[in-house]
């Protein structure tokens, strides 16, 4: 885009903004607003809620949010994942019917992939589909699940063919969450906490017009899904993080979104081991001065700061447009090793106070949670095991795992049975 | 802070990769690890007249090209890679970085030149036989007439350098006081050398008595320049561990590669994929931090101390790491003395413990730490 568009473009949203934004609406209100102008989500088509603006502008319109205080559209969670998913591969009623309540956050959305049969083997999922009459009935169980329990669609993965292999018989659907035939249930973790849900399907109903691309093509419709959640993930953090920018209605009703968001993943600094806590404990407790936990913290403190110069070098070659070396690959693993250490090493820093939890441990209870959730780190989102197949295999070039289970029948594989 | 690498400096890289590929092979490595002193005069001048290497760091003023460390660490991430028999070390990172900043400004006009055409080989001598790489265990005494007494240890190329800075403290001083800097020419009457038999081969150690050898003294202050000096060293060891460990890893995963057992190549079984990943990690790491020193240090962060510690600890432990990995992986063959793996293993396990092993280097970073 030329500067003389851009500027145009920009004093065009600054009169749009200077309008139309009012801190008492609600924000309901207001997204709708953005949605019916695109300015909500402007790199998306004209035709559905955006301007046709390129991605690399979306930074200088939010930038421009900013400046008068005003807030954005939700671009992060499952409903981004679904509005992504929706745009690539569904169609005109999809489009019609989901993208401008997901711009609005009127309903919440929900990813049914993982099952407990199948949970670093995705394509290995069981829950079947069937045509029975005029409608899809599913049939299956789900794990694993944000926000299940509240969710209005559910983005999901399911078997419509076990006669052909098994990433072929996979297809993809739009579920409806709120019918009888769907079940959640808190899913409680190893460290109490219950950020997930099972989900129960059993004889669950689909209209065949909520079917996104055609039988067999779910698998290829769950990579896009897949492709777009690490970004999410990323853009959650951001948003779970951000200030109160000023006060009025429109900012509570943010906050409090924000809020109930946020809450299931209380935990989640605590997973990645809280290398920030280690130096204040060890001074706090004394262990500072004990040379054998001194070499330990070292440790850390270098396994840490390594792994963040190594984000920082994938990040410096990527704004540099170069191509992108191995250091961009190794940061979920580095991150796990991180926060194993970082666990032995505050068990060490607190002592016999690390069999203590709740009120009565360190730092309120943190320290305890730290030490029974970094477990997790080593397998949410891609366990050390599948990260270490995708940089040999990808980054290092050597052969993939032989498989057994792409030349045969769905039927014809050994595979856990649900109980 | 600006981190990555110009275009100017990814050329100068590629160059210095090409020469090196073409001017240190093994063949060549094994024949200069076979002489007395490990390197030979010819080819270090010809790497100095043909690529100005020596002089990189030191000072346009003192006949150098100015550059910063980091890309003096670029020279020796690549020295370190393809094990180049060299006084570079000795000369261009420890008595050059010495005499820039405890020297004269006479001192100054009149070694550094000669150090930066690599006409005068010359090293640091400052650990003793107790081994500590810390300047407050120095004994050698400086005397009032200006004469050493003592004896210093695992000095870098101590037998073959023309020039050795000396450090010394005067009688009856303790800890940082009373330390001082000296010149002392190679040849001085009452300085005797001897050869120490190192594991590695390719750089060669000695340890060197001091009988009254009359000595020019430095007239920067010692402790203050020697902390700078020590940080640059473990900055530049780190980076050329770095590329020592990377060849390593290179060559390994290149060798299960083209090794079949049991009717598959060995680079098929998972054991031998998850090894690979966790040496690329180990490696990447240890770059990330190696390069985030040379650049702190190049933009005076006063953090420098524990941050060049952090590179020393992750570098070694990387680079002994990976060096058992890669024996492993060669399985019988990387057992063998003709097998190259060796080298690098030796290499390895001496920078694991030379200036300072991983564990002092670890309390140093916690005693410095400033985050």
């Amino acid at each position: 885009m030329t500067d003389f568009r851009e500027q145009e473009t920009l004093e065009e949203l600054r009169g749009w903004l200077a309008d139309n934004w009012d801190p008492e609406r609600g924000l309901v209100e207001w997204r709708s607003m953005l949605a019916d102008s695109g300015w909500g989500m402007p790199h998306w088509p004209r035709e559905w809620y955006g301007r046709d603006l390129p991605v690399g502008f979306t930074p200088l319109v939010d930038a421009e949010f900013d400046r008068f205080g005003a807030l954005q559209v939700t671009r992060s969670g499952i409903r981004m994942l679904a509005a992504a998913t929706i745009l690539e591969h569904g169609s005109d009623l999809h489009r019609q019917k989901f993208l401008r309540r997901i711009i609005t956050g009127e309903d919440v959305w929900c990813q049914l992939f993982s099952e407990p049969g199948s949970g670093s083997d995705l394509a290995g999922a069981t829950t079947r589909a069937v045509m029975v009459g005029n409608k899809w009935v599913v049939n299956g169980q789900k794990v694993w699940t944000t926000s299940a329990h509240k969710a209005h669609w559910g983005l999901l993965l399911a078997r419509t063919d076990i006669d052909v292999p098994k990433h072929s018989g996979l297809s993809y659907f739009i579920l409806d969450m709120q019918q009888p035939g769907v079940e959640a249930h808190p899913l409680r973790q190893m460290n109490g906490h219950a950020s997930f849900n099972q989900v129960f399907l059993t004889d669950a109903e689909v209209l065949p017009e909520f079917q996104v691309a055609a039988n067999g093509e779910g698998w290829n419709v769950a990579t896009t899904t897949l492709m777009h959640e690490r970004r999410a993930a990323d853009s959650l953090r951001s948003w779970g993080s951000a200030g109160q920018p000023g006060t009025g209605r429109i900012y509570e009703e943010a906050q409090e979104e924000i809020r109930t968001a946020m809450a299931p993943y209380s935990w989640y600094p605590q997973r990645a081991g809280r290398v920030d806590l280690v130096m204040p404990r060890a001074h706090e407790t004394g262990a500072i001065r004990d040379p054998v936990i001194r070499q330990e913290i070292a440790r850390l403190l270098i396994m840490h700061k390594s792994a963040e110069w190594t984000a920082m070098r994938a990040r410096t070659s990527q704004q540099r447009g170069r191509p992108q070396g191995p250091e961009g690959s190794l940061g979920k693993l580095a991150s796990s090793n991180v926060a194993r250490l970082a666990a032995r090493v505050h068990t060490m820093v607190s002592g016999a106070d690390a069999m203590l939890a709740g009120p009565d441990g360190p730092c309120d209870g943190t320290i305890a949670e730290i030490l029974v959730s970094f477990p997790a780190a080593s397998i949410a989102g891609g366990t050390d095991e599948i990260q270490k197949n995708i940089i040999s295999e990808r980054v290092l070039g050597m052969p993939k795992e032989t498989r057994f289970d792409t030349d045969r029948p769905f039927r014809d594989i050994p595979r856990n049975t649900v109980s | 802070m600006k981190f990555g690498f110009s275009e100017e400096q990814e050329a100068f890289r590629d160059v210095l990769r090409r020469y090196f590929e073409d001017r240190s092979p093994t063949t060549e490595v094994r024949r200069l690890m076979a002489t007395d002193q490990g390197w030979e005069r010819e080819g270090w001048n010809r790497m100095n007249s043909e690529l100005g290497l020596a002089a990189i760091a030191v000072p346009e003023a003192y006949g150098g090209q100015g550059f910063g460390l980091a890309e003096q660490c670029i020279a020796l991430e690549e020295m370190g890679r393809a094990l180049v028999c060299s006084p570079y070390f000795a000369t261009a990172v420890l008595a050059a970085s010495a005499i820039e900043l405890a020297g004269s400004e006479q001192q100054k006009q009149t070694l550094l030149p000669n150090i930066a055409s690599g006409e005068t080989v010359a090293t640091l001598a400052f650990c003793e036989d107790d081994g500590r790489w810390d300047i407050e265990g120095v004994a050698l005494e400086a005397r009032g007439d200006g004469t050493l007494h003592g004896t210093k240890s695992y000095v870098l190329d101590g037998q073959a350098a023309d020039l050795v800075v000396v450090l010394a403290r005067t009688p009856g001083t303790t800890g940082t006081d009373g330390l001082s800097l000296h010149l002392v020419r190679g040849d001085a009457p009452g300085l005797e050398r001897r050869a120490l038999q190192s594991i590695d081969e390719t750089r060669r150690i000695a340890r060197l008595v001091f009988d009254g050898v009359e000595a020019e003294p430095l007239p920067g202050a010692a402790a203050a320049a020697m902390e700078q000096v020590l940080a640059r060293a473990a900055i530049c060891l780190a980076n050329e561990m770095v590329g020592g460990a990377e060849r390593l890893r290179a060559d390994a995963l290149d060798y299960v590669g083209m090794r079949m057992q049991f009717g598959r190549s060995i680079a098929s079984f998972q054991v031998t994929k998850h090894k690979a990943a966790d040496m690329l990690l180990d490696v990447e790491l240890a770059r990330s931090a190696a390069y985030y020193a040379a650049a702190a240090h190049d933009e005076a962060d006063d953090g420098v101390v524990a941050l060049a510690s952090l590179a020393k600890a992750g570098a070694g432990e990387a680079y002994v790491q990976t060096a058992i990995h890669a024996v492993q992986m060669h399985g019988g063959i990387g057992f063998t003395w003709d097998n190259d793996t060796h080298l690098w293993f030796k290499r390895a396990k001496v920078s694991e413990v030379f200036l300072g092993s991983s564990a002092e280097h670890r309390e140093r970073l916690v005693a410095h730490w400033q985050d």
